[in-house]
């Protein structure tokens, strides 16, 4: 933790720790990403049953959990920044998963309406 | 040069605290568009499972090739806008940030390009839902009318998308003339920084639209 005096000059702030990802990461990122894409439209194309909705999912979301990581920096972020985007995303699967509850059992009693 | 008065803001102690607070402030409303997507993916679910095969029909109708090119396109900008971030951190100069951002926005038009000969494909062949919604070869048994829905969640869907895009293209112009003047430094490049959370964010959004609207069933009413 740094305890600078406040400077004018952009210059003397330089040395803050800013995490610099090495470029060696970021193409690793995106060859990972483009492999999982080509894996997605493959396992399309064969018939697995409700499991290619499970597949395309479970790629989609690796997929986007390596783009928050390391091109949107979450894996070297503060904690608080960790905190909020977890909670953010888990405030939507809340959402989602209650809405399903009503729908997938609404026809359970025969009750009018539906 | 302008980075000289907007390095650090008098009610921060460092431009550490600085820069995590704009993150944090980013983060916030990200999160509000991915509670904004969040509504259509949800309507995207509930009318996929009560119209299970009109939803299969109607994505077969898509081009998966074009699809598929769009993604890489758009995972391609997502580099490239990474790389423009850290060359920002690391005291580049900003001619390779700016060289690092047209690539963004050449591969960003690319992708709207692609997306207009998508939408001009539906317009022409009776896709587009309303008053001469009907498509060709529709499969026998399948219910047209649902399939309307489908297609009304792919254009508001993509449609909401495209306008990110559209609004990224706008940011990435701004960024490019700032940068042209030399404005970023490793102590002030916010700018850079958020308009690359917002670049990402409608990048992991196509990476869910992809396989929800083209691959639900490639080879539906096919075999």
């Amino acid at each position: 933790m740094s305890t600078h005096q406040v400077e004018s000059t952009p210059q003397v702030h330089t040395k803050h720790a800013v995490h610099i990802v090495p470029v060696p990461v970021y193409l690793g990122v995106f060859f990972a990403l483009v492999i999982g894409t080509i894996a997605t439209w493959q396992i399309a194309l064969i018939d697995l049953g409700r499991w290619n909705a499970v597949v395309a999912l479970t790629i989609a979301v690796t997929k986007a959990t390596l783009v928050v990581l390391f091109f949107m920096h979450v894996k070297y972020s503060p904690k608080l920044t960790k905190l909020v985007v977890v909670a953010g995303i888990f405030w939507l699967l809340i959402l989602l998963s209650i809405t399903e509850c009503d729908l997938l059992t609404r026809t359970w009693m025969g009750v009018p309406g539906r | 040069m302008a980075s000289h008065a907007t390095a650090l803001r008098h009610h921060f102690e460092n431009p550490d605290q600085q820069q995590e607070a704009s993150s944090l402030g980013m983060w916030v409303f990200l999160l509000t568009e991915i509670m904004f997507f969040g509504g259509m993916f949800m309507a995207y679910l509930a009318y996929r499972q009560a119209y299970p095969e009109s939803f299969a029909a109607g994505s077969a109708k898509l081009n998966v090739t074009l699809g598929m090119a769009n993604t890489l396109v758009l995972i391609g900008s997502s580099l490239t806008m990474a790389l423009a971030v850290r060359s920002a951190a690391a005291g580049k100069s900003n001619k390779v940030i700016v060289v690092f951002l047209i690539l963004t926005l050449f591969l960003g038009s690319v992708f709207l390009g692609i997306k207009a000969k998508e939408y001009h494909d539906k317009w022409i062949h009776h896709e587009v839902p309303g008053a001469n919604f009907h498509p060709d070869e529709w499969p026998k048994g399948v219910d047209m009318s649902h399939a309307s829905l489908y297609f009304g969640l792919y254009f508001g869907m993509t449609g909401l998308h495209a306008t990110h895009m559209v609004v990224g293209v706008g940011l990435l112009l701004f960024l490019i003339i700032k940068a042209g003047r030399g404005a970023y430094s490793p102590a002030w490049h916010t700018p850079v920084e958020m308009v690359g959370l917002y670049w990402h964010f409608v990048d992991i959004v196509w990476i869910f639209l992809f396989p929800l609207l083209y691959l639900i069933d490639p080879n539906f009413g096919r075999q």
